[in-house]
């Protein structure tokens, strides 16, 4: 019997939506039936990862219906292996920043209602092959995500939240000229005929260069890459704990997804003639991204930085245009979203219990609250690359990877270049770990409340997650190899 | 044969006259607001009838010529009548507190304005046009100053000054063009225009019936009555003329200009630049000037500006290229189909909360979220349609007018429209953040009797349906479009 899975896990959150925002009355329904409706994605989409045939290339639990003939428009989802870990890594956050947000009593059932729809959008996003599904996805997160920074947040949320929204609008009008010129220069808006024909048809009325530099600033939007990141600092820091969760761990990987299948799979030549400056581009955001993390006082903030700094590595790896260092940006975006996802949820633990985020402020905690004082550290070593966790597979992969690719000339240069961002890495994550955790216990901070029950668990399947991808890597590299070698091939390697 | 085929107009004719008489002797406002829908609705079924019977490829030609009763035209009439019963089911709580006496001479000139307004889409002739305009638009003139306050009588005397100036530059570019061609005929008009070399006495006409017309669906430099007139009419009446009234006004540019002047190819380039620039100052100005408004009728109306520019872009894609003439025209009513059902929307619940609120400043409407959570998504929903975000409709509008913008060449002019999406996002989403994140101004619910529910709902429905399946609705579109 074929089950619609891709389906399920894509819509059951928008059910539980539309369920919460009818039926939630009471706070402990919207709670649970919030649990419910992202557990069951989250569980399918592990069936998945071990139904996943590790040995075919191409797209997998495909899907395809007619949705908008007069423009060969189709409701059109499927994953390979590029998606297959995104889908996973979005199902399993949106399962966590329920658990994470378990104490949230403010206007409970619109920030269950937000947090789940904003689920469904970017799993969309992950497993459309249709341009304007894809597109349709895309635009959709906006919403809840404005609403969940604006009403749930802190400090400047207002503005933090209006100035994301207009910031993706800006990326996604350019995108959607870019997705309107690709559809009328081929005549296609199916994702996967297009990568496998290429261009190189009709009349190119408009030149592929500029169609890939309109794709690719609404994806440079989202990564994001310096200098159009300036959105992310504020709405990291500003957005609630569950929102930046969400955000940092999934939201920003649809732009490096966005580069490999579209800009990349699409415009083969056009990415080979302009990858140096682009990975260019992609040492300047590690680089400028862990300086600028170093001088930050904020805790959240900090964290916020370093993931401008980490996506700069997903960018290098792209634009390195090898076949492992492609396998390395995508392990990078899963672990990345783990970690920082983790890093965010327990630095809003701290920040709640302890009520206070300036690291100038914090001190000696491990002494008070030590169970989140390790999770904390655990977190903190992944960030930073401490073999045995995901963070150093990825940036290990990615670096070795983009150091021998062929495409690119010159790339070993900016690789050497960029492993500088480790050292600089274990500055900011062990500077931010010691001030908050050790040194001088603080006496203010006496009888602060250390993680619960619900908190552990979701500490615990974070950090097993990670040591799982740290220790054997092959366990995603293995699938995500199946969709990186096709458009390895379209490079002509 | 051919008063038949003008069944929908004169049915409404005949009620309206009729609900004058019987207000003589029907005390019961209900019953009058009965009869009115009633009209609508047998004259909307009509046309419906009319719509489903009619070959693909066919149309009529009504009165010598005179009128041309084709898909397009029966699909207007549908969207006019469907507007105007939207706008009479919302004006039930309106006047109870604001009015009580000349209800059934209100009722009538809507129904008046609507024959008006589907007399214009199936006009097929200059002076026929120019009569469906004057008939259309004194109506609006005295529904607009209905409320007789200051400013509603300042509205109805600029839109009454400023109309009657737009229609004068209108006959005289209609004088210029049939004292080059000898005809008013649109057809004939086209076989006299066909091969000709540069004329200045034509372009001149061209411009001028572009200037009166571009009054009309409130294109910038002709856009100064449209911000007085939104903020001063009776809110009913202002949703009626932003959505109806520009609908009618692009049927008529639309008709006119492809059958008249799309022939020779460097006319149709001519005109279509035109509207190029047209759209880009037009997008711009809406835009740029609605962010500081504070007035929400206010910022309608500039947005309703915007929103005019958007579907100029699809003019501009029709003019410029011979290959994008269906595709531009299918998605221009695609665009007033959806901008219809969004505006009305918008201004429905703007009446259902300031019935309550009783003020018109964005920031009374502060906290309506926790008032009235339903009302406040429905206001929500579209104004993102009106931003063009999905899954609202008006992101498959505006994507739809883009596409055939792209295929006409013309990606220039819809980067600067996905630019422009980004700048009224802006002003949209502040009336969203008042909302949502204002303070409570006061705990009671909102009430609102069962036909401004109906009526919202409907344009709810609508817009959400359009967002998420607009294949049906397209692929009418399309066909009707296909006869040009």
């Amino acid at each position: 019997m074929m089950i619609n899975y891709l389906s399920l896990i894509v819509f059951l959150p928008l059910i539980g939506a539309i369920i919460i925002g009818l039926f939630g009355k009471r706070d402990k329904h919207t709670k649970w039936i919030a649990a419910v409706f992202t557990f069951i994605p989250m569980v399918l989409s592990f069936l998945l990862f071990a139904s996943f045939n590790r040995t075919v290339e191409g797209i997998q639990f495909e899907e395809k219906i007619p949705w908008i003939p007069a423009i060969g428009a189709n409701y059109h989802l499927g994953v390979d292996g590029l998606s297959l870990p995104l889908v996973i890594l979005t199902a399993f956050l949106g399962f966590m920043v329920v658990l994470i947000s378990w104490k949230e009593h403010y206007r409970t059932r619109e920030y269950f209602s937000w947090l789940l729809l904003l689920e469904t959008s970017i799993l969309g996003v992950f497993t459309s092959l249709d341009l304007l599904l894809f597109f349709l996805f895309w635009e959709i997160e906006i919403v809840p995500m404005y609403f969940l920074i604006s009403i749930w947040g802190s400090g400047r949320k207002e503005y933090s939240a209006i100035k994301y929204v207009v910031y993706t609008l800006f990326g996604s009008a350019l995108m959607l000229a870019g997705i309107l010129s690709l559809y009328f220069t081929t005549g296609s808006l199916n994702m996967v005929e297009l990568a496998s024909r290429g261009l190189g048809m009709v009349q190119t009325a408009i030149p592929a260069a500029a169609i890939f530099f309109l794709l690719l600033i609404g994806f440079a939007v989202k990564l994001p890459v310096v200098p159009l990141h300036t959105w992310l600092p504020d709405a990291h820091t500003d957005a609630p704990t569950a929102g930046s969760v969400m955000l940092a761990g999934s939201l920003i990987k649809m732009g490096g997804y966005g580069i490999i299948r579209i800009c990349v799979s699409v415009f083969p030549q056009v990415a080979k003639d302009y990858a140096f400056p682009l990975a260019i581009l992609a040492v300047v955001s590690i680089l400028y991204g862990a300086a600028l993390t170093l001088r930050q006082t904020d805790l959240k903030r900090l964290i916020a930085y370093s993931s401008v700094s980490h996506m700069g590595v997903v960018l290098l790896g792209v634009f390195a245009l090898g076949e492992i260092s492609i396998t390395g940006a995508t392990l990078q975006m899963f672990s990345h979203g783990i970690l920082t996802g983790l890093m965010f949820a327990v630095a809003g633990l701290t920040m709640h219990n302890v009520h206070e985020r300036d690291l100038r402020k914090l001190g000696g905690l491990s002494r008070q609250i030590p169970v989140i004082g390790v999770v904390f550290v655990i977190a903190g070593l992944g960030s930073l690359g401490l073999p045995l966790t995901s963070g150093f597979a990825a940036e290990f992969i990615t670096f070795a990877g983009s150091f021998i690719s062929t495409t690119v000339s010159g790339i070993k240069i900016l690789v050497i270049i960029s492993a500088i961002s480790v050292v600089l890495a274990a500055g900011y994550i062990l500077w931010m770990v010691q001030r908050t955790f050790y040194g001088p216990v603080r006496e203010e901070f006496n009888g602060v409340k250390d993680a619960d029950t619900v908190d552990k668990i979701y500490m615990f399947a974070f950090i097993v997650l990670t040591l799982l991808v740290g220790i054997y890597p092959a366990i995603l590299t293995e699938i995500i190899k199946t969709g990186v070698i096709p458009i390895i091939r379209l490079l002509g390697l | 044969m051919d008063i038949l085929l003008l069944t929908p107009e004169w049915t409404l004719v005949a009620f309206s006259l009729a609900i004058i008489l019987l207000e003589l002797f029907i005390k019961d406002r209900a019953i009058i607001e009965g009869i009115t829908i009633c009209g609508l609705v047998i004259s909307m079924l009509v046309s419906l009838i009319f719509l489903i019977n009619l070959p693909v490829g066919n149309t009529y030609f009504a009165f010598n010529g005179m009128l041309n009763i084709d898909h397009i035209a029966l699909i207007f009439n549908v969207v006019f009548t469907g507007a105007a019963i939207l706008v009479v089911l919302a004006s039930k709580d309106y006047f109870i507190s604001r009015f009580q006496n000349n209800l059934s001479e209100y009722f009538a000139l809507i129904m008046v304005s609507t024959t008006g307004m589907m007399l214009m889409a199936a006009a097929n002739e200059l002076i026929t046009i120019y009569l469906s305009l004057e008939l259309a638009g004194i109506s609006l003139y005295v529904l607009a100053g209905y409320l007789k306050d200051n400013t509603s009588a300042e509205a109805s005397l600029k839109y009454l000054l400023l109309g009657a100036l737009a229609s004068a530059v209108f006959l005289y570019g209609m004088a210029l063009v049939f004292g080059f061609t000898g005809t008013t005929q649109l057809n004939d008009i086209a076989l006299y225009t066909n091969g000709i070399q540069r004329n200045p006495i034509l372009i001149a006409g061209i411009i001028l019936l572009m200037g009166g017309l571009g009054f009309k669906i409130g294109a910038v430099p002709f856009h100064m009555w449209i911000p007085d007139v939104y903020e001063g009419a009776p809110t009913p009446v202002t949703a009626f003329l932003s959505v109806a009234s520009k609908a009618a006004g692009f049927a008529v540019i639309m008709r006119t200009f492809i059958t008249a002047f799309s022939m020779p190819t460097w006319l149709s380039q001519d005109w279509g630049t035109i509207f190029a620039i047209l759209a880009v100052i037009t997008m711009l100005t809406g835009n740029i000037i609605a962010i500081p408004q504070t007035n929400i009728k206010r910022m309608l109306g500039y947005s309703s500006i915007a929103q005019a520019g958007y579907i100029m872009v699809g003019l501009a894609a029709l003019g410029v290229s011979q290959s994008t003439v269906s595709s531009g025209q299918s998605s221009i009513l695609f665009f007033l189909i959806s901008y219809t059902l969004t505006n009305l929307g918008a201004f429905i619940s703007i009446i259902i909360a300031t019935n309550a609120i009783r003020s018109d400043l964005i920031i009374d409407f502060s906290g309506l979220g926790k008032r009235s959570p339903l009302l406040a998504l429905a206001l929500t929903l579209c104004l993102i349609s009106l931003i063009g975000m999905p899954p609202a409709a008006g992101f498959i509008a505006k994507f739809y007018i883009f596409r055939s913008a792209i295929q006409g060449n013309l990606l220039w002019l819809v980067i600067i429209a996905v630019l422009n999406s980004v700048i009224s996002a802006y002003y949209y989403l502040r009336v969203v953040k008042v909302m949502w994140l204002g303070r409570q101004e006061s705990e009671e619910k909102i009430p609102s009797s069962w036909p401004l529910k109906l009526a919202l709902g409907i344009s709810c429905l609508g817009v959400l349906v359009l967002g998420i399946i607009p294949g049906s609705l397209m692929h009418v579109a399309q066909l009707a479009a296909n006869i040009f």
